[in-house]
């Protein structure tokens, strides 16, 4: 065990099966919050009804804290051996075959990391709006209204969810080829997957500012 | 000096085994406190290095290369050569061993070809057993393909690449070696020279070449599997860094070279572009069971081809060789196809080169399997030429290719200077005046897996381990003339390059020793060549120092030799008044003009003998046929 | 053609290198990219200038020896080559070309484009290979082999150790060379026996010689000259776990 995680090829293992917790996540937190399109009460009876599987969503929630912190920690200890790969750089160096996203993963996920950060202070903790206090708890519909009319939130988030999709992008592809899933016909299917899965969790989640932003959402 | 070749006495089909019996034999508590050095890492040297380490000898191995992977063994196409008979056409070992003695025109010994084709089987089983993904029909079986110059079909493949697959499977077993600390390895180092004491071998000198320091190995048994010279040529299929210094050497020390005029020239080569070009590629003979070879009938014709009807077309091997057609064996192939172009047929720039046609074959089995049979070499003439062979013929022109000659070694494998033995296309032993194709492979491992494991026991069963250290001022004092040489290189500070010395040396044999010679030729460049080195001492140009990677001067060193090489590969073939195999004498030909060769006279082997300061005196073997009947070698 | 030559220049592994213009004049489009090189390097000694050093030695695409970073592309412009194969006409239009080393922790430069890549040959070591020794092994046709398996052994065996893959891979990574010598003995019937201890050894060997790790960014695959893909990647990590997680010894 302790040889498998270890070893390069054992983090990536980790970075695949944790990054797959939270495409899974990232999927039933997507389909949750989509319900803001359905108006206020339906929002307010799906977080009330989240409530009332607490246990569950603990254990879930514990799952999902340790993919995050073994995701990162992981792929900050691989990028810092691979930094120590090349210290000579290259004068003039192209990509070849490898995607923006590919060569920005690291980037993409700190910054997607700082994002997290402000959203549970936003949406979680209800730290950076003083009037969320004056609501009722269950009222993320009104919670949304009030953030995303602003146009530096509104738009903060929208970059945030961009990066998203290009970690995502590489990402989820990238997993299955991690846990040795990338043979034959497979590949292309788990390439198509991945661009797929990016694209709609990220036009999924775009839609919530921007449709609230632009007064689509009544 | 009579030469002695040992030929264990007995039936030919009993003499290896007998002999190995015979053999003195060192026990397993005693090998590991000798020392054998083995210079050269390619099939023979890898697989000698790694055999001996497995029997328990201490090994030091040695190769210019970056890594032992690289030897130029990996860049042999088409197969490996063996009588398994799995094909049930009728194959056997002697079969095998006489298609070898009749393709090297009786010109190589019968003890020494029959024993290759006796264990040629077992190179085989052992390459499987390494991992070695030999081509396999759909029931998972082994399969075989026809090669020129044979009737049945005893060729074992990987793809285009048998010669890589085989030298990495031998690179595997010599890794596993180093990797257990069995062998020491010596990467980007070259061999300077034999230390040779009291008339026996006691080790070498090397260089460096990534910092230039030289010293000193010494061993109780020195293996050299340092490949052929056909660099000697400039142009040649060979890699760049081939070179026939480690042998030369030897050959100064008192180590015979045997039949150096017995050069094989390939049919089978991409032509040559320009002036600049630096190597010649060849691509593999098997490209002869589907391709037919043609000229245009008119001379100078410059059509399409294409646009030449079917009977204006001179299939001339097809013509000349009905039996063998387009797998006639490379000697014939070559000289028809030089006879063509001499007679203004051939095609492409300076017309210098013949049609290697295709479309029959995709006519008859589709483009489909033409594309899985020799794809990669329809890919890599893409990329030289910059010309789609799926669409228009390919050019084809002879280069040379392979040595059959050699260090003069006996049935054992060991050379006139007692303790060096010589392995692989180094030595002279098997392929008589000429190789067939897909034997060269065959000849290394058979050497160095199952023939010199067991003959280098025997001499050192009779040798005091660690005696060498008694020689090693013999060692320093050869040490110091090697660092002198190697200091006048870079001191002459001329105007010329290496590679431009180099290049005059390989015109002068190309065109005076090459496919065809004779006397006035010949006797010109014995004329030119010392003229040459002399320009080369007074005019080289070394840039740089000799304490660094300095690849200019690891070129010098290794032309020096070549100049003169060149001289005694000459006088060898003005010598052999005949007409044989890969050695073809314009005033000893058939009237139809095929080769006429003279068994009263030069039914032998001609070894060399080096003498410092008048030229080099002639030793003959006889060869002598027991089992074969000498005949005129018929193709037709 | 006449081309600026942009190239590196480093005297030895301790030194510290820069590039280097160089102006060369009458380059044919039928010359190979080394000729090419060949003909500076007259230029050079007919100046008294050093030469360029770079590796090569088969020049026809096999013996893996030949190695540059050519305008930021390992082996070139060209799909599926080597170095030694890519001719000049691929720089039809083109006046200035960069050529570099392969450049990795793992593969120290010895001299200008010339870098040691014996790091591959000690992962080799380490267990590519099958442990069987000369003589005494059964008849080849003993083992018989699909056809499927032995091609997808060769299409592994391809490799030429030339170390493309590390030149391109932006973590300087060494896991398409692993995984083809991996799959290509996990393929083999003969291979199975020493499997596990194989892929263990051989992942260990490479971390301990400093290579990066593989972020499955398909530069390799795209720069191979043998085009082998990364699907022998994913073998290595499917070998590389089911062996971690199912082997107690400590080799």
């Amino acid at each position: 065990m302790q040889r498998t995680f270890s070893s390069p090829i054992g983090m990536k293992a980790v970075m695949a099966v944790t990054g797959l917790a939270m495409v899974g996540f990232l999927i039933a937190h997507l389909a949750g919050n989509l319900l803001v399109f359905a108006g206020p009460e339906a929002l307010s009876a799906y977080a009330r009804g989240l409530r009332k599987i607490e246990g569950i969503l603990w254990v879930m929630r514990s799952g999902l804290i340790l993919s995050v912190f073994l995701h990162i920690a992981s792929g900050i200890r691989l990028s810092l051996l691979n930094q120590r790969a090349r210290p000579q750089k290259y004068a003039v160096k192209k990509r070849v075959k490898s995607t923006f996203a590919a060569s920005y993963m690291l980037l993409s996920g700190l910054v997607i990391l700082s994002f997290i950060c402000f959203h549970l202070a936003h949406l979680t903790f209800r730290l950076t709006h003083p009037e969320f206090a004056a609501l009722d708890p269950f009222d993320i519909y009104q919670m949304m209204m009030i953030s995303f009319k602003s146009p530096v939130l509104c738009l903060f988030y929208s970059v945030s969810i961009l990066l998203l999709m290009l970690h995502l992008n590489h990402g989820i592809a990238s997993l299955f080829q991690s846990l040795g899933i990338w043979h034959g016909n497979i590949n292309k299917f788990v390439q198509v997957l991945g661009a797929f899965l990016s694209f709609a969790l990220g036009i999924g989640f775009l839609s919530i500012p921007t449709a609230i932003f632009f007064n689509l959402v009544q | 000096m009579i030469l002695d070749a040992k030929i264990p006495s007995g039936r030919l089909e009993d003499k290896w085994r007998e002999h190995k019996f015979n053999m003195k034999v060192v026990s397993p508590a005693n090998k590991r406190k000798y020392h054998v050095i083995v210079v050269g890492t390619g099939l023979a040297g890898a697989s000698a290095a790694s055999t001996l380490a497995e029997l328990g000898y201490q090994v030091s191995a040695f190769c210019y290369q970056d890594s032992p992977r690289r030897a130029h063994s990996i860049a042999a196409q088409g197969g490996i050569n063996a009588a398994k008979n799995y094909q049930g056409d009728g194959d056997s070992t002697y079969r095998l061993f006489y298609d070898t003695i009749k393709g090297g025109d009786f010109r190589a010994r019968e003890a020494n070809v029959y024993r290759l084709a006796e264990v040629s089987v077992n190179i085989i089983d052992q390459a499987v057993a390494q991992g070695v993904p030999f081509a396999r029909d759909y029931g998972g079986y082994l399969d075989n393909r026809s090669f020129g110059g044979s009737l049945v079909s005893r060729t074992f493949y990987a793809k285009g690449q048998t010669g890589q697959q085989l030298l990495l499977g031998a690179y595997s077993s010599l890794s596993r070696q180093i990797g257990a600390g069995k062998v020491k390895m010596y990467p980007r180092t070259e061999m300077l020279d034999l230390i040779v004491a009291e008339g026996k071998a006691r080790g070498i000198i090397t260089r460096s070449l990534v910092n230039g320091q030289m010293q000193c190995f010494y061993a109780d048994a020195v293996v050299m599997a340092t490949g052929g010279y056909g660099n000697v040529f400039f142009l040649s299929t060979n890699a760049i860094g081939c070179n026939v210094t480690a042998a030369f050497r030897a050959y100064k020390k008192g180590a015979f070279f045997a039949n150096p005029c017995y050069t094989q020239i390939h049919p089978t080569c991409i032509p040559v572009s320009g002036d600049h070009q630096s190597k010649l590629t060849l691509m593999s003979e098997s490209l002869r069971n589907d391709g037919r070879v043609w000229v245009p009938q008119a001379k100078g014709d410059k059509r399409n081809p294409k646009e030449i009807p079917e009977h204006e077309r001179d299939y001339y091997l097809e013509r000349k060789y009905p039996s063998y057609g387009n797998l006639a064996p490379r000697d014939i192939a070559s000289r028809s196809a030089k006879e063509a172009c001499d007679a203004g047929k051939g095609v492409g720039p300076g017309g210098l080169g013949v049609y290697l046609d295709f479309a029959d074959a995709i006519k008859r089995v589709g483009k489909k399997v033409v594309s899985e049979r020799y794809g990669n070499l329809f890919d890599m003439y893409k990329q030289i030429t910059d010309e789609n062979p799926y669409e228009h013929p390919m050019r084809i022109y002879p280069a040379v290719h392979y040595t059959m000659g050699g260090l003069w070694v006996d049935y054992l494998l060991q050379s006139t200077i007692p303790g060096l033995f010589v392995i692989g296309e180094a030595n002279f032993s098997d392929h008589g005046a000429n190789r067939l194709g897909a034997s060269a492979l065959m000849q290394g491992l058979a050497d160095g897996y199952f023939v010199l494991p067991y003959t280098i026991g025997n001499y050192l069963a009779s040798e005091k381990p660690g005696s060498f250290s008694a020689f090693k001022t013999q060692g320093e004092s050869d040490l110091q003339k090697a660092k002198e040489r190697t200091q006048k290189l870079l001191d002459i500070k001329g105007k010329r390059s290496p590679s431009s010395f180099h290049k005059s040396l390989g015109h002068i044999l190309w065109n005076k020793c090459g496919m065809a010679r004779n006397k006035t030729g010949l006797e010109q460049a014995l004329r030119e060549i010392p003229a040459l080195r002399e320009e080369f001492w007074q005019d080289l140009s070394v840039p740089g120092t000799g304490q660094e990677f300095n690849q200019q001067l690891e070129k010098a060193g290794r032309v020096a030799d070549f100049l003169e090489f060149g001289e005694l590969l000459v006088r060898d073939a003005l010598t052999r008044e005949e007409s044989c195999g890969g050695h073809f004498r314009e005033e000893h030909q058939m009237p139809d003009g095929e080769a006429k060769r003279d068994d009263d006279n030069f039914s032998h082997v001609a070894a060399w003998e080096y003498h410092k300061d008048k030229d080099p005196a002639l030793h003959k073997e006889p060869l002598v046929f027991d089992a074969v009947k000498l005949a005129t070698r018929s193709y037709k | 053609m006449k081309l600026n030559l942009h190239i590196w220049r480093q005297k030895d592994k301790n030194a510290a290198g820069q590039m280097k213009t160089y102006t060369l004049d009458g380059v044919e489009e039928s010359m190979s990219f080394l000729e090419m090189l060949d003909l500076l390097n007259e230029q050079l000694i007919a100046a008294k200038d050093e030469p360029v050093n770079f590796d090569h030695d088969c020049r026809e695409g096999i013996c893996g020896a030949c190695s540059l970073v050519i305008n930021g592309t390992a082996h070139g412009p060209q799909e599926a080559v080597t170095t030694c194969q890519l001719h000049m006409r691929s720089f039809k239009g083109q006046s200035d070309i960069y050529i570099e080393p392969w450049r990795a922790k793992a593969f120290p430069v010895v001299k200008d484009l010339v870098v040691d890549r014996s790091a591959f040959d000690r992962i080799i070591q380490a267990g590519g290979f099958i442990s069987v020794n000369a003589g005494g092994v059964v008849d080849a046709n003993t083992f018989l082999i699909s056809k499927n398996d032995a091609d997808k052994a060769m299409d592994a065996a391809a490799c030429i150790g030339c170390g493309a893959c590390v030149a391109q891979c932006k973590n300087a990574s060494a896991m398409l060379f692993v995984g083809a010598k991996v799959t290509h003995l996990a393929s083999l019937p003969q291979g199975q026996v020493e499997k596990k201890e194989r892929v263990l050894r051989m992942v260990k060997t490479m971390q301990d010689e400093g290579f990066g790790n593989c972020t499955n960014t398909l530069d390799c695959e795209a720069v191979c000259p043998k085009s082998i893909g990364v699907s022998h990647i994913a073998k290595l990590h499917r070998e590389f776990l089911a062996a971690s997680l199912t082997t107690t010894s400590n080799s």
